[in-house]
């Protein structure tokens, strides 16, 4: 039934060493190997031992209640799922310790399939266990490779059929159809990539700051998002932040494609904390305007820090000093925020007098 | 002794003895590092400012300074206000416990009444953000809309579910869960530590009441699909899958694999 | 079966199989359909097929369970979706988003949480049962990876595994990605973010692919169709192959008393693999049932719809993305160079989309590796001890480190919080780990399996430590060692001998220098350093020779059994 042996018969030189160390090991104990073996036979499959089950009517007896007391839970778990769903209102809430204010019937469905379901499976298991067979079975297993015959057998199938078809004999056949072949998939290809978009031309580089989405050739406002209400300069006090859309965004087309390049920050610092002549340019009396999109990968940079004037992205942690242009002073992005100049109109709210003077948001290769 | 003795081999030895160690580790920690109170001072003075004083003075000017100027390792209080002083004292982050990068919150330890008389003498200093009056603080606004302010304002700095999240170097934005909508507002107006202010300039009075009614429907603790293990995305999901979810897998495995009696 | 007849009539039909099987209604049917299949001789043989226990063996079953609920929930949650990222007004019953613009996936993802009953609970096995796909998986992986087992001829079917797990964590992307919540619309920013990154052709890239300008109105229903329908076509194809590998190799076995290179021992298919695995899909789908009902998963209604302008903290994507998003948390910033009005930004390209798919092809790629530095081409069907083969342990605990490295980096800001650190400090000391830390556990890992190695050898030389003190009668101490029974034995003596290189020695017969080729004397250096600490299992000899010259605790045992000693 089973093989002894090693399972690799060849002695390969490293086996002799092994030999070789153990007389060295032993020295003036044992002269020589002689009748020992290089390496531990298989002892064979140990003595099966019988289960209670095998032996005891009982215990059998014992094992197949169990079963059945575990289908019958099923049965019981499937039954009272039917009543939780049609008994239990959708909405019913129930209180739980951790969980507290859980949904009733959500928790009764789910609890009683999982009765349902496990118990089918915990009993036919256990029934696998107790009362299937447990003597182990051995199977022989054969090397995967076809025989030599049946291999040779293969390749001369191959070069009869090569034969009979002529490819070799009529290289335009082969030439053409190898032609045919490599261009055909081509056109639905070309048909699937040219229909998917547009071309990105220069539409990562434009805002909805720019002259170009200007109504009435008006500068557009800073509005608060998501209220959308103008914003004074004297509104914007030390340490606060706006976060801001342009004016006129959500008549857009799409305006979360536009919101999700024109977000800016909005915040104020004492005008002699800004280290950078431009940012103080292009502020207005310490307010200051920054693209809110990331120069990393494209996330909202929200978490501005009044005390250290620190802004922190929450998707890889890049951080920006507001006080020195926006640069970056941790993590992953490269380039600082691109400013946005900012001006206030006749009715003092803030205007942006022309969008950003470069792209915003992550790097693209084109960007310059 | 002896059966013990015998076991010393066994596998589960030496996990035994190390969940034995990290417990006693553990509760000896737990008793070693007591919470340091200190009693509130009663103070009985004839005006509010004057009782304020008295308890600054107890308190809080070792660190602020005996005239609240500030000192060096806390900032001048001119012009706070009382919002600011009933905000940071009603939460338990001042008096501080222990210096650190951030004041947690923790239990408060004065009453309302006496927050109020530091409040009374604080505002007293220079003018600042008052307590905002209740009609604001107390919900009853537009949840829906309250959420959309949180989302754009918010929920970058405290999770989108007031689970709070990690600041640089340290710092922190706390968890909202169980704050008082009054010290929600007082925070927006005053913008305590790193939080940038919120002024009425800023969020009106109404949106800041509807972002408190947005956080007393999250504070509900509605989870209809079950325990929410912290409300703080996939994180704690992942390391649930990795061990009670795929561990329960492999003790079923286990035992399936196991011989019967 | 009313065609029985007529088929009982048909002159010349295969009488045998109806008639030996026509006593019962069942039979009936099988004669009907192997009267027009011939199944019956397959089926005979699949039913037969033997396969070993052993729990580690069940990890691959759990993958499999998961799938197949993740496929049945999935298709429940496609007669309640709406893949659309057109714009509606939310009228559901959850009141905090009551009258929010929102588009109609989010919408119809919050109704089949609050309005359809049960359709929250089936939402969280499919997102449970996603998640515990990829665990399962990867610990297949380990399992398969560390005896061994995808050593010939089984190198083809751990390269389909490769591809489906990778498949895998497309498609949970793809998933996670569909709600259009602030969170997947975050991780979908973040992936469109590093998309435009790639050199050249990155903007028409994303432009292509999200129809247009982020987010657009196209990507929903796109990978909505890659979700249901292309990625689980490929994962099911590629899946029926693996299976059926699995079925053509038979299952390997783990050394053991009966157990050769040329046999496999276990139960047959029918009947008690049949009850253990049919039974165990049951198990695992209670598990996943439970589970779903008592811990929320991505709890949608917590996020609100997405919108460029917002994000929650901890956005992080699901665990099996970690990696690749830790890799773009630590990877510094100055990784970015701008010529000639070009930007190339190799960092973020490198830490997502060169390093999703090169983790993938190393892994594929190293049984190949191995089997050219071993040069071994046997069969081998009998699977290794993780400790006795261990520089392959300590190679793949130090790649498991370094992927741990970054995946925890992936969740720096949720401990930062909850350990009370400074993020900039665990970012430092991550970026570091990932150096230092394989080294290192490549290094503690090849100790502690030499360590257990030598233990092995202890334990067959001097049998097992009692813990029982015995007292001669000059007055000594010792603990008594107990022998090994000889199946005990055989699990610590057996493994297989490494094969013999064939450059073990730079000089031919007559002593004169060999010139041997460049590649071989490398692969000769790389044999070295993968076997050279290996340490060989007890010989007989060896063992015979420790019971003669056994140290003082030995003598007790044959003072004990009666026999005279041979100490000098």
């Amino acid at each position: 039934m089973t093989t002894h042996g090693t399972p690799d018969g060849a002695h390969t030189p490293m086996n002799d060493e092994h030999g070789s160390t153990a007389v060295r090991l032993d020295q003036g104990h044992i002269q020589g190997t002689g009748g020992i073996p290089a390496q531990f036979q298989n002892p064979g499959l140990p003595p099966h031992v019988e289960r209670m089950s095998d032996i005891d009517p009982k215990a059998a007896k014992r094992a197949e209640l169990q079963v059945a007391s575990m289908f019958i839970l099923s049965i019981l778990g499937s039954l009272a799922c039917l009543v939780a769903y049609f008994v239990i209102p959708t909405h019913q809430q129930i209180w739980i310790p951790a969980i507290e204010n859980g949904n009733l019937s959500h928790l009764a469905i789910g609890l009683t399939l999982a009765i349902s379901t496990f118990f089918i499976g915990a009993g036919a298991v256990h029934w696998a266990k107790t009362l299937m067979p447990d003597q182990e079975v051995v199977e022989e297993r054969h090397p995967l490779h076809s025989t030599p015959e049946e291999r040779q057998a293969f390749a001369r199938a191959l070069a009869e059929g090569d034969a009979a078809a002529q490819l070799s004999r009529r290289p335009l056949l082969k030439m053409t159809l190898a032609g045919a072949l490599g261009l055909f998939a081509i056109p639905p290809i070309v048909q699937l990539v040219g229909g998917l978009g547009p071309l990105p031309g220069d539409d990562l580089s434009t805002t909805f700051w720019d002259s170009k989405y200007w109504t009435n050739g008006k500068a557009p406002r800073l509005m608060r998002d998501p209220e959308m209400t103008p914003i004074k300069a004297s509104d914007v006090t030390i340490g606060s932040v706006f976060h801001v859309l342009p004016e006129g965004i959500m008549d857009s087309e799409h305006p979360l494609d536009e919101k999700g390049k024109a977000a800016v920050l909005l915040m104020r610092l004492h005008p002699d904390q800004i280290k950078s002549q431009k940012e103080r340019d292009w502020g207005y009396h310490g307010i200051v305007a920054y693209s809110k999109i990331c120069t990393h990968v494209g996330c909202p940079v929200g978490l501005y820090e009044q005390t250290t004037h620190h802004l922190l992205c929450p998707c890889h942690q890049s951080t920006f000093d507001v006080t020195d242009d926006c640069k970056v002073i941790f993590g992953p992005a490269h380039r600082p925020l691109p400013q946005l100049k900012i001006a206030v109109d006749a009715e003092g709210y803030l205007i942006a007098e022309h969008g950003f003077a470069e792209a915003v948001g992550p790097s693209f290769w084109e960007r310059g | 002794m002896k059966t013990l003795a015998a076991k010393r081999r066994h596998p589960a030895a030496l996990f035994v003895l190390l969940l034995a160690a990290l417990l006693t580790m553990g509760t000896a920690y737990a008793f070693a590092s007591p919470r340091t109170t200190a009693a509130p001072s009663t103070a009985a003075a004839a005006t509010d400012e004057e009782a304020g004083k008295a308890i600054f003075l107890a308190n809080c000017a070792s660190c602020h300074g005996v005239l609240a100027q500030g000192g060096q390792f806390a900032p001048s209080l001119a012009g706070v206000g009382a919002a600011s002083v009933d905000f940071q004292m009603g939460t338990g982050r001042m008096p501080m416990v222990r210096p650190g990068v951030q004041a947690p919150r923790e239990p408060r330890l004065f009453d309302q009444q006496q927050i109020n008389q530091v409040g009374a003498y604080i505002a007293s200093l220079a003018p600042g953000p008052a307590v905002p009056s209740t009609e604001y603080t107390e919900g009853g606004g537009d949840a829906a809309r309250g959420g959309e302010i949180y989302r754009v304002n918010c929920a970058m700095c405290h999770n989108a579910s007031g689970a709070g999240g990690a600041l640089t170097r340290g710092k922190y934005a706390p968890s909202l869960r169980g704050v008082e909508g009054k010290h929600i507002y007082e925070a927006m107006l005053t913008g305590p530590q790193s939080m940038p202010v919120f002024k009425d300039t800023n969020l009106s009075p109404t949106d800041k009441k509807d972002v408190i009614t947005f956080l007393q429907e999250v504070d509900k603790g509605e989870n209809p699909g079950g325990y929410a293990l912290g409300n703080i995305g996939p994180v704690p999901e992942g390391m649930f899958a990795w061990t009670f979810g795929i561990g329960l897998m492999i003790l079923a495995a286990i035992w399936l694999g196991r011989k019967a009696a | 079966m009313s065609t029985r007849t007529t088929d009982g009539l048909r002159a010349g039909d295969s009488r045998s199989a109806a008639t030996s099987s026509s006593s019962t209604k069942a039979g009936a049917i099988a004669g009907w359909v192997d009267d027009r299949t011939g199944l019956a001789k397959g089926a005979r043989y699949i039913m037969s097929k033997v396969f070993p226990d052993h729990w580690s063996f069940m990890l691959g079953e759990v993958a499999m369970y998961s799938m197949i609920i993740t496929l049945i929930t999935g298709v429940f949650l496609t007669f309640w979706f709406v893949p659309s990222a057109g714009h509606v007004e939310y009228n559901g019953s959850y009141i905090p988003l009551k009258g929010v613009q929102m588009s109609e996936a989010y919408a119809s993802t919050l109704h089949i949480s609050f309005d359809v009953r049960g359709g929250l609970l089936i939402r969280q096995i499919h997102h449970w049962g996603a998640l515990l796909f990829v665990v399962a998986i990867v610990c297949h992986m380990f399992r398969v990876f560390f005896t061994g087992a995808y050593r010939k001829p089984r190198e083809i079917n751990w390269l389909i595994g490769t591809m489906l797990a990778m498949l895998a964590l497309i498609e949970g992307f793809a998933g996670y990605s569909l709600p259009d919540d602030l969170l997947s619309g975050t991780g979908l920013r973040a992936a469109q973010g590093f998309m435009l990154t790639i050199p050249v052709i990155g903007s028409y890239f994303v432009y292509f692919l999200f129809g247009g300008t982020f987010p657009g109105e196209a990507i929903i229903p796109r990978l909505y169709s890659v979700h249901i329908l292309l990625l689980p076509a490929i994962i099911v194809g590629l899946f029926a192959a693996h299976l059926i590998l699995v079925m053509v190799h038979k299952h390997t076995q783990y050394p053991g008393p009966g157990r050769t290179n040329e046999n496999v021992v276990g139960f047959r298919l029918m009947p008690v693999y049949t009850a253990k695995a049919g039974g165990f899909f049951f198990i695992v789908f209670g598990i996943i049932a439970l589970i779903s009902s008592l811990f929320s998963i991505n709890s949608i209604w917590n996020y609100g719809p997405y919108d460029p302008t917002a994000v929650t903290a901890g956005s992080q994507p699901d665990w099996y993305m970690g990696f690749a998003d830790g890799a773009l948390r630590l990877m510094p910033g100055w990784t970015e160079v701008s010529f000639g009005g070009f930007t190339f930004t190799y960092g973020i390209l490198l830490g997502s989309l060169v390093l999703l798919p090169l983790v993938y092809v190393l892994m594929g790629a190293y049984p190949f590796v191995e089997q050219w530095i071993t040069g071994d081409q046997r069969e081998h069907h009998l699977l290794e001890r993780p400790r006795n083969a261990d520089t392959r342990t300590a190679i793949g605990v130090a790649a498991i480190t370094a992927y741990c490295v970054l995946w925890f980096a992936a969740g720096n800001d949720i401990i930062a919080t909850h350990l009370s650190l400074s993020i900039n400090d665990i970012t430092w000391f991550f970026r570091i780990l990932f150096f230092v830390g394989p080294l290192l556990a490549f290094w503690v890992t090849k100790r502690i399996c030499l360590a257990l190695q030598r233990a092995d050898r202890e334990k067959v030389l001097h049998g097992r430590e009692t813990g029982e003190i015995v007292r001669t009668a000059d007055g000594r101490f010792y603990e008594r060692h107990e022998p090994l029974d000889e199946y005990t034995r055989w699990h610590l003596v057996t493994g297989e001998p490494p094969v013999a290189l064939a450059l073990d020695s730079g000089t031919d017969h007559n002593g004169v220098r060999r010139p041997a080729s460049k590649s071989e004397r490398r692969r000769a250096k790389w044999a070295r350093f993968f076997y050279k600490d290996n340490i060989p299992p007890v010989t007989p000899a060896e063992l015979i020779a420790a019971q003669h010259d056994g140290h003082g605790h030995e003598a007790v045992a044959e003072i004990e059994s009666g026999e005279t000693t041979s100490r000098h």
